[in-house]
């Protein structure tokens, strides 16, 4: 199916399981234990030894011997395979580091070795027991701010419309200041984890925990040089992604070399501290940001330059990302750099570049509104944009970016709130209130499912991937919308290569193209069942078919029909900008003496298209709401710079933010269509809950105390020396 | 993890004996640090003596009119203890600060004055560590390194390593007295004030006890009123080490005690602050932390020290 134009009329109109509230499907079996997650594949590989990986111990240079001979003598081991015996393996896609083999170490725990053996215990134990020796590299100057310092201005723009100079040359009030966003840390419940049968060095068989079955399926190929026929993927249960597993990681590579090597399936799951690591992770970003605006709070230049750090070949983190076209402004200038650093890898975390655009960009709206003397709900709303401001001949699809900001100022009583910073108290703590505009681009992809219908029953084979997200019953319920259907009716069989390729889970696509995957899918199977009964025309409604004089339940139907088909994006949407917008409204209280700060009530206002389904993607929203509280408040990477590696590398020292950090959590969506954007007119929300969050903490703590602090996390010991003497 | 023998004594004096004459042996009580430990061989025991079970799980009152807590008495059970909520509120706060729910179910009252730093030097293997490697050096010292966390007074140029513990503090406030019993069959006290040592050239030995020596019991004096305040300060409102906590006793007159978590290798504590407690947090931090030796990162422990015992002193 092409989408070629913007939806006019169709059958989600009248949905009846679209857009209804609806507990996930797959609930009981997460709850109860019993979903299959890829570390205890137990009924598919009942006979799966333990493999451990060993990390390297430094941050980068080369091995110059490496000794494995006691931990292959050591008990119940039953192979080890180390970094200098294999070649170094082809890269997949998008790794920018290499997974394994060769002397080289680019970066801190990148896996050199791994033990096969009996038990976990004993593969654990002989891990240890390989000897390792280094010849370090080259100190790297590990200094993001220098790095800054070094390119700012150098390199052609990104983006530059109009005459910038002259705006800030002419502007009635201007902002011009750095932010700093630390690296962080997916930190996933489920670590990455695989179990691999490759025992005959033949056909291999991968059940993993990966967002992009079809990525991860190519990049094995690749990885290992073999045909990717000879390889399936499944990854049915994801114990969280957040882009983390977007590509393939070690786990998965280490499982398949030792499987290799012992002859049995292997399972590996990355300890905690190879998570952050070994893996990927955010980048840290450096940024600078200029605002000029006129009397009449109008921005007329945004000038945002900002670095970020990688392996050379990777992308970093693109913190200028909503910069070209989030608010209105006659000029502006966008340039992002991404400097090279021996560290562990960065790449794509939730709301790539938005999420840490948004905590400095926001905070600069903040500053601005104060300067100008505006309400910064009303600045924002008088900057806002119908259409590209880069482009302006594009216009947005739909964006209700005003009424999110309406909507929740009103229902967060935003009108109430003190407006001298530091003036409201309660008890020991100064109470502050902070808001934040949110966005975050609306992309899609293409994506098949198949649909069969079989007595009666109807099942969707998708690859598409379930991260916790709700996926089995977003798709579920489109299915049933679309065949008029009861959800009890639908099997979702997912997260296999054997199924037809779909968007995968990743960058808010998920759910947008994969509904509309298998709209196209069971549109497909309802024309042929219509075809096979003879009508030129059929009806699909509480279970039945009709047409003509044809009037059956699908259940009468006996022979299997089955139809296969992928949603393709056609070129109009080129001729839009397709964003998801939104509001964030806080309330914090930042203790006047420690300057401990504890968020009291949030609020969150999203226009996000069509909501698929209300209960689950509130619980994205508030889940992203949670790590920007996190994002704001405690998380960050602690780079060694001296030895360059991340040294607070477990979850008590990498705090995401607990229970006790989490307030009342309210949600609103508003009731909005986008025609553009999908046949459900529907965009992905998973991202866009995360994005503005930290910096409306960030402004609800300058509201509080009148200390603005522009480096995050907001721990005390940025300001507790502005905070008011005691 | 290394294998390791494993055995369960008969009695606290069979445990001491057995510890001090099987080499590598250490004592398994509610595992909830050591277990962690030895799966990252951090620590490598060879022979585990397991003295769960050895009786050591109540708490009585002594003649002195104070309460002796068995030395396998649980976080949990301690904090709630009605006596302990009555007498000695500020261990109770203390102890409900730290931790989780499910590590206060396990973790025991000796245990927990033994829990090991949390420096993530320590903690990882591949790093140089005075008090995981004796000699090996401190990366938490070397530049560059990352020192948020770590000591602030009463460190050495060996080890900048803080005791984690929320408990010890409040028992170091409350004067408590740590028991045991020596390989010997020997009974010993030990004031708590003596019972960690400073890190030194050292940084290994953690406490004044003796190989094999056993802590059997904690015993807290009479109360002592007043009122009893623990504010621990840290990034997220649970589940966190101490970035600077502060236990206050505070008399009518104004006299009491300060004790401090997260600055320094021990809970830390003198009698020259206490006696400043009338002039205000200021005087009672300029006393208490003279000396200090923080690191560009954690410098802000002394102002955060003192502003915390102001909001306390406000308060009380």
């Amino acid at each position: 199916m092409e989408f070629t134009k913007p939806v006019e009329s169709n059958l989600f109109d009248n949905a009846k399981v679209v857009g209804k509230p609806m507990q996930r499907i797959d609930g009981p079996l997460k709850v109860t234990g019993t979903a299959p997650y890829a570390y205890e594949r137990n009924d598919a590989a009942p006979d799966a030894l333990y493999g451990y990986p060993l990390g390297a111990g430094i941050g980068h240079g080369r091995i110059t011997r490496m000794d494995a001979e006691a931990a292959r003598n050591a008990p119940g081991v039953r192979a080890v395979v180390t970094t200098l015996e294999i070649d170094p393996l082809e890269k997949g896609m998008n790794n920018v580091a290499r997974l394994f083999g060769g002397d080289e170490v680019q970066h801190y725990h990148q896996a050199v070795a791994v033990v096969v053996a009996d038990t976990f215990e004993q593969a654990r134990a002989a891990s240890a027991l390989i000897e390792v020796e280094y010849e370090e590299g080259a100190p790297a100057d590990l200094d993001l701010d220098a790095a800054f310092e070094r390119v700012q201005g150098t390199g052609e723009p990104d983006t530059l419309v109009g005459d910038v100079d002259a705006a800030f040359r002419d502007a009635a009030q201007v902002v011009d200041q750095m932010y700093h966003t630390p690296g962080e840390s997916h930190t996933m419940m489920e670590p990455h984890s695989s179990t691999v049968d490759w025992s005959g060095g033949e056909d291999m068989t991968v059940w993993t925990s990966n967002q992009m079955i079809n990525w991860n399926h190519q990049s094995i190929a690749t990885t290992f040089g073999i045909d990717q026929e000879r390889i399936r993927v499944e990854s049915p249960y994801v114990g969280g992604g957040f882009g983390s597993k977007l590509w393939l990681r070690a786990d998965a590579v280490l499982a398949a070399l030792g499987s290799r090597a012992a002859g049995v399936p292997v399972k590996l799951a990355l300890p905690r501290p190879m998570v952050m690591n070994n893996t990927t992770h955010r980048s840290a970003t450096v940024q600078r940001i200029r605002l000029a605006a006129g009397t009449d709070g109008k921005l007329t230049g945004i000038w945002h330059e900002a670095a970020a750090y990688c392996l050379p070949g990777g992308r970093g983190e693109n913190a200028t990302a909503q910069t070209p076209v989030f608010y209105a402004g006659e000029t502006r200038r966008v340039k992002n750099h991404v400097v090279d650093m021996p560290l562990p890898e960065t790449a794509d975390m939730r709301a790539p570049g938005e999420a840490s655009g948004l905590m400095a960009l926001e905070i600069a709206m903040d500053e601005m509104a104060e300067k100008l003397g505006m309400d910064p709900v009303q600045f924002r709303i008088v900057n806002d944009t119908q259409v590209n401001p880069s482009d302006p001949d594009i216009p947005f699809s739909d964006r209700h970016f005003v009424e999110c900001l309406e909507r929740g100022a009103e229902a967060f009583n935003w009108s109430q709130r003190n407006t001298s910073p530091g003036g409201q108290r309660d008890g020991d703590w100064l109470i502050g209130h902070g808001v934040a505009g949110a966005y975050r681009g609306a992309l899609v992809m293409p994506s098949g499912a198949r649909a069969i219908l079989d007595g009666g029953k109807l099942i969707i084979e998708t690859d598409m991937t379930d991260i916790g997200t709700g996926s089995y019953t977003i798709l579920a319920q489109t299915a049933a919308e679309t065949m008029g259907m009861d959800v009890a009716d639908v099997e979702m069989r997912m997260a296999n290569s054997a199924y037809p390729v779909s968007s995968g889970s990743g960058g808010q696509f998920g759910a947008p193209s994969s509904t509309s995957g298998v709209y196209a899918a069971c549109m497909a199977l309802r024309e042929k069942i219509a075809g096979n009964l003879g009508l030129d025309e059929a009806e699909f409604n509480g279970g039945r078919v009709t047409g003509g004089d044809t009037d059956m339940a699908l259940s009468e139907i006996n022979e299997e029909v089955s139809a296969e088909d992928a949603i393709q994006w056609g070129d109009f949407q080129k001729g839009y900008a397709m964003g998801t917008f939104g509001a964030h409204f806080v309330e914090v209280g930042v203790h006047a003496y420690t300057g401990e700060t504890r968020v009291r009530r949030m609020l969150a206002v999203c226009d996000a298209g069509r909501i698929i389904n209300p209960i689950t993607a509130r619980s994205q929203v508030i889940g992203g709401m949670v790590m920007g509280v996190g994002a704001a408040l405690s998380e960050d990477m602690a780079l060694d710079t001296g030895r360059g590696f991340f040294a607070n590398h477990d979850m008590a020292n990498y705090e995401v933010a607990v229970h006790a950090d989490i307030p009342e959590q309210e949600v609103i969506f508003l009731d909005t269509l986008d025609a553009v954007a999908t046949p459900l007119k529907a965009k992905g929300v998973g991202e866009l809950g995360l994005c503005g969050v930290a910096a409306a903490i960030a402004n609800g703590v300058y509201n509080a105390t009148g200390v603005r602090v522009r480096d995050y996390p907001l721990t005390m010991d940025k300001f507790i020396d502005r905070l008011p003497a005691v | 993890m290394r294998a390791f023998s494993y055995e369960k004594p008969a009695d606290p004096a069979a445990a001491a004996a057995r510890a001090a004459e099987v080499e590598g042996a250490k004592f398994l009580a509610g595992g909830t640090n050591l277990l962690d430990l030895m799966k990252l061989e951090i620590e490598t025991p060879l022979h585990v003596i397991d003295v769960n079970g050895l009786g050591l799980d109540e708490i009585t009152e002594t003649e002195e009119g104070g309460l002796r807590i068995g030395t396998l008495v649980t976080n949990t059970a301690l904090s709630a203890d009605a006596r302990i909520r009555r007498d000695y509120p500020l261990l109770t706060r203390a102890i409900a600060a730290g931790a989780t729910g499910q590590l206060r179910n396990k973790a025991t009252t000796g245990g927990n004055l033994l829990q090991r730093t949390r420096c993530p030097y320590f903690y990882d293997t591949n790093q140089p560590c005075n008090k995981r490697v004796p000699g090996s050096g401190c990366a938490a010292l070397s530049e560059g390194a990352f020192s948020r966390q770590l000591g602030v007074i009463g460190t050495s140029d060996a080890c900048i390593a803080t005791h984690p513990s929320d408990m010890a503090v409040a028992m170091r406030a409350l004067d408590a007295v740590v028991e045991t019993v020596t390989p010997t069959g020997m009974t010993r006290e030990i004031p708590l004030e003596e019972f960690h040592l400073l890190p030194g050239d050292t940084p290994e030995q953690e406490t004044a006890l003796m190989p094999g020596e056993l802590i059997t019991h904690v015993r807290l004096p009479a109360p002592v009123g007043g009122v009893q305040e623990y504010h621990k300060v840290r990034d997220r409102a649970s589940y966190a080490f101490a970035l600077v906590s502060v236990a206050l006793i505070r008399q009518a007159d104004g006299s009491g005690r300060v004790a401090l978590g997260g600055v320094a290798p021990k809970p830390w504590r003198s009698d020259a602050a206490d006696a400043e407690l009338p002039n205000g947090a200021s005087a009672v931090m300029s006393v208490l932390l003279d000396g200090a030796r923080p690191t560009e990162e954690n410098a802000f422990k002394i102002t955060l020290a003192e502003r915390t015992l102001a909001a306390m002193l406000k308060e009380s």
